[in-house]
């Protein structure tokens, strides 16, 4: 059933200066949505600061930062709120320059249509193809291309006719990509002058097309999601009880709504697609159990079904343990479980995607550890074709393999945006890295079983009469590692301890020797360090480490390697002037001249590690000390 | 074919906002201004976790500058639906005597509202706060998003939000770090007062149109609450009939006149008004760019 609404939802987009605040503040106006003061401070603020040379500057009605007014330009998404006598709209104005694409996406996943602005004298720019291509990711199929300052362009239909075919060309390349179909119609404006916004231009007699206004009022904002599976994620369990007085514990009144029940149960969620009514069966992911809906509360009434979109609480049939975060569905329509898919995102944090970093996955469904296995392709931005990458960088679109710590409930984003997308987060900063859409999973995951080996690692280890575990020196270049090292393992050794030693003699020869200094590499590099030191300690080894290993994502992903315990994080904390004043190998001194690229501590950061295991300064104290203080950790701990 | 209306919509949004925010919240709370605004919010919470009720307290910053009618439906709405209510005022402020009428309305706003508010959240330690406020009030409000993160001294970075992608927001924080959540974010004044209309929510009466005691002062009209306001020489006390759009502090919220006594009335006149909601709030022309500095220091 489709579901008409009164209410539209878009997203102006577009390339820096392409004036789309211009147009949404000229809209806004010539719908009669502009009150008179407001209208006044614009007519002031126009001659004193706009840039149009005293006309109305209606970009000033939405940049509305103090940064964005001095700057010229749109830094975040501004939203603004009109009506005509057919529809509300809620308009999302993003801004088109590359820094802010975070902003863009932020607008386009709330829309279900755009209004991609493209300046009529400089055609499409690559920052209208990225967002052309977000809208169609996103689900968006209604696109508007308004053609902008066709005032600059002496009102010219051909030049018109080339830029509305590629318009053409791009938005359905794009849909390939999505697997959608897009509705699309470029219209050519004057957002300055108000040309084909609300009323056909007589200086383009050669356009009969729809105006910019009409095709927002005629355009259907149906939603998919009222045709697909009932969906409904847990958001809040509604609980107390009856104290049998007529009173909840904190002496509150029990609430009559509760019809005298001595406790109240209840699961409060919005239906995020799909329909629900009284008696329907419905199973709960992922436990699997299934119930029947007894009752169901829209707001403080009774209700026998829900729409897509309404804030409900289920009483359900029965006791069971139902949390934040679990799904409910009807049992024979059930979203799929799986731990690794395919997946889109679109990066946004400042540092590059590799393969093997952690980061947290958040859905309706709730938070969980994920990590991108491998990262398959980027879709370039001049056909949207697919090119092989290593990483993603900052405002990249790419698909991956995304795993996940267990299995979770989902559907593919083609068929569900609500149950389809996802957020990534940086588990130290807190920032959202990227947004996300689900493909499909990967079956592999659920094929491939570990080997299962009926020698344990505990019997290994049990004869070597010693626990397993990596004891990792990192720190700057000369600050002692190695020799801290080979001090260390010489004692353990000496006390009858099955040890191996890992550094950067015997594994950037062998088993790296493929590997370079770019970032990428010494993140495998680190990587294959932790998966051999695992191999290791699954073999009853104390393994000691010797890398500068500067990042602490990487350092964590080590640790999240190993089972809990097992990674002893050992910071030697001797100071760079040190290290340099000893500057053993010279290296020092040749990367102060320029010699060497990306050195850590002098062109490339060291990151210290937050809460190590043991922090070590050796510039004060003798190896042999520190070496002791390693000990006494490892015989406090139980290792040896 | 079902037709969705728009104001149903913006209720499960604002319902469904609500809900996020206090599961992922340790020490809630709902900032409560007694405005028309507040009115709603605190409707939808008692929808969003009825037959039970909302699990925080309301609080209310009271620079004892409010109009004598707000505190009166302050206190009878708590008693009438049996809300917790915070009440915090700046004892430091209220030891200076700070007042809107001597000190400005800059500072005043700075040490009863902005500094007040700080306290109070610090001391409580709540670090999801809900506020009432709407996008389609002022142009900083319009780029604010609907979980707007604070770091551990209350301040807004316009420069820097968090992306809001979907419905699922990222409410992950630190120690001392907060959220405020405005789960009105998308209402317009229009659809405030039709949902009111629609749900039979008891408002102020200082929004219905009656004959009430006003100076002029600097083109506003300013209403004679107390006795704290002095008449400056030439100013004659009269009666007008007027209402107020929006509600504040007295001395800071200026009336406007209009014959529109019932909410039916004001929807009718909202229709065809062609003025702004804000107009007659004098903090909000202080300084330029006045709201978006009092956000980055901790205003609401």
């Amino acid at each position: 059933m489709p579901v008409c609404s009164d209410m539209l939802r878009f997203l102006a987009c577009g390339s820096v200066d392409d004036g789309k605040s211009t147009l949404i503040g000229h809209l806004i106006h010539l719908t009669g949505n502009l009150p008179d003061d407001q209208l006044h401070v614009l007519e002031a603020e126009s001659s004193r600061i706009g840039t149009t040379g005293g006309a109305l500057d209606y970009s000033l009605l939405l940049d509305g930062l103090m940064a964005e007014r001095e700057q010229g330009i749109t830094i975040d998404v501004a939203y603004r709120y009109f009506e005509t006598p057919r529809r509300k709209f809620i308009v999302a104005d993003t801004p088109g320059h590359e820094s802010y694409t975070r902003n863009m996406a932020t607008g386009a996943s709330h829309c279900t249509a755009a209004l991609i602005l493209v300046d009529a004298c400089q055609g499409v720019l690559p920052q209208t193809r990225r967002h052309v291509l977000i809208c169609a990711l996103m689900g968006i199929r209604n696109l508007l291309f308004a053609v902008n300052k066709m005032d600059q362009a002496d009102w010219d239909e051909a030049r018109f006719r080339r830029i509305e075919q590629e318009c053409h060309r791009m938005a359905g390349a794009a849909g390939l990509l999505a697997n959608s179909r897009c509705d699309l119609l470029a219209v050519p404006v004057s957002a300055l002058q108000g040309d084909n916004l609300t009323a056909l231009s007589d200086r383009m007699p050669w356009y009969g097309g729809a105006t910019v206004l009409e095709w927002l009022e005629s355009c259907t904002a149906e939603e998919a999601a009222a045709d697909a599976p009932f969906r409904l994620p847990v958001q809040y369990v509604l609980k107390g009880s009856n104290d049998g007085r007529g009173c909840q514990h904190d002496g509150e009144r029990w609430p009559a709504g509760c019809d005298g029940r001595a406790t109240w149960r209840s699961y409060a969620g919005s239906v995020v697609s799909g329909r629900v009514r009284v008696g329907d069966r419905i199973v709960i992911l992922p436990s699997g159990v299934e119930t029947t809906v007894e009752r169901l509360l829209i707001g403080d009434r009774d209700a026998d079904s829900a729409e897509t979109g309404m804030a409900v609480s289920l009483v359900l049939g029965g006791e069971h343990d139902i949390v934040r975060g679990d799904c409910l569905a009807h049992p024979a329509d059930r979203p799929e479980q799986a731990g690794l898919f395919k997946v889109r995102l679109v990066w946004m944090d400042q540092q590059p995607l590799y393969a093997g970093r952690r980061y947290l996955f958040r859905s309706v469904f709730g938070t969980i550890e994920a990590r991108i296995s491998r990262i398959r392709d980027r879709v370039g931005l001049d056909a949207y074709q697919l090119l092989a990458a290593d990483r993603l960088a900052q405002n990249d679109i790419g698909e991956v393999e995304l795993s996940l710590a267990r299995l979770f409930p989902f559907d593919p984003y083609s068929e569900n945006r609500e149950t389809g997308a996802f957020i990534l987060l940086d588990r130290v900063s807190n920032a959202t890295v990227a947004c996300g859409m689900i493909q499909h999973p990967l079956r592999r995951g659920s094929n491939i079983h570990w080997q299962r080996e009926d020698l344990t690692r505990e019997l290994r280890a049990g004869l070597n009469g010693q626990k397993p575990c990596v004891i990792w020196l990192t720190g700057l270049s000369g600050s002692g590692k190695s020799t801290l090292a080979n001090c260390l393992e010489r004692m353990l050794h000496d006390m009858g301890h099955h040890t191996m030693l890992l550094d950067g003699d015997n594994v950037r020869h062998g088993l790296n020797r493929d590997l370079g200094f770019t970032e990428a590499d010494r993140i495998e590099n680190i990587r294959r360090i932790g998966e051999v030191a695992k191999l290791m300690t699954d073999a009853g080894l104390i393994v000691i480490t010797a890398f500068i290993s500067p990042f602490r994502a990487d350092r964590d992903m080590v640790r999240a390697l190993l089972t809990d315990g097992e990674f002893i994080e050992v910071h030697i904390a001797t100071s760079l002037e040190a290290c340099e004043a000893r500057d053993p190998k010279g290296l020092y001194r040749k990367a102060r001249k320029g010699e060497i690229p990306n050195f850590t501590g002098v062109n490339a950061p060291y990151e210290e590690p937050l809460t190590p295991e043991l922090r070590l300064d050796t510039a004060s104290r003798s190896v042999r000390d520190c070496a002791e203080d390693i000990m006494s950790l490892l015989r406090q701990d139980g290792f040896v | 074919m079902s037709r969705v209306t728009a104001l149903t919509q913006l209720e499960n949004e604002s319902i469904r906002i609500i809900r996020e925010a206090v599961a992922e919240a340790e020490r809630p709370v709902m900032l409560y201004s007694i405005g028309k605004d507040s009115s709603v919010m605190l409707h939808l919470a008692l929808k969003a976790f009825y037959p039970l009720k909302p699990p925080f307290p309301l609080l209310h910053v009271d620079t004892t500058w409010k109009f004598k009618e707000m505190i009166h439906f302050r206190n009878e709405t708590v008693r009438r639906l049996g809300l917790e209510l915070i009440t915090h005022t700046n004892p430091d402020g209220l030891r200076d005597g700070i007042s809107p009428l001597i000190h400005g309305s800059r500072l005043y706003t700075d040490i009863m509202k902005t500094d007040a508010l700080k306290q109070a959240l610090n001391e409580h330690r709540f670090d999801m706060v809900f506020g009432g406020a709407r996008r389609d009030e002022e142009k900083s409000r319009a780029k604010e998003r609907v979980f707007s993160f604070r770091d551990a001294g209350h301040r807004w970075e316009p420069r820097g939000q968090r992306p809001e992608l979907w419905d699922i927001p990222n409410l992950r924080r630190n120690r001392g770090e907060s959220f405020r959540v405005f789960p009105l974010s998308n209402w317009t004044e229009l659809d405030v007062w039709r949902y009111i209309d629609q749900e039979s929510i008891p408002v102020v009466p200082l929004y219905f149109s009656a004959e009430r005691p006003i100076v002029e002062r600097g083109g506003q009209l300013i209403m004679l609450d107390d006795e704290r306001l002095e008449l400056e020489p030439g100013e004659q006390p009269q009666l007008r009939r007027i209402r107020f759009r929006t509600l504040g502090c007295y001395p800071l919220t200026a009336g406007v006149e209009s014959a529109a006594s019932s909410v039916a009335e004001i929807i009718a006149e909202l229709e065809t008004v062609c003025t702004s909601e804000r107009c007659g709030r004098l903090i909000d022309f202080d300084q330029a760019g006045s709201m978006e500095k009092k956000k980055q220091e901790g205003y609401f």
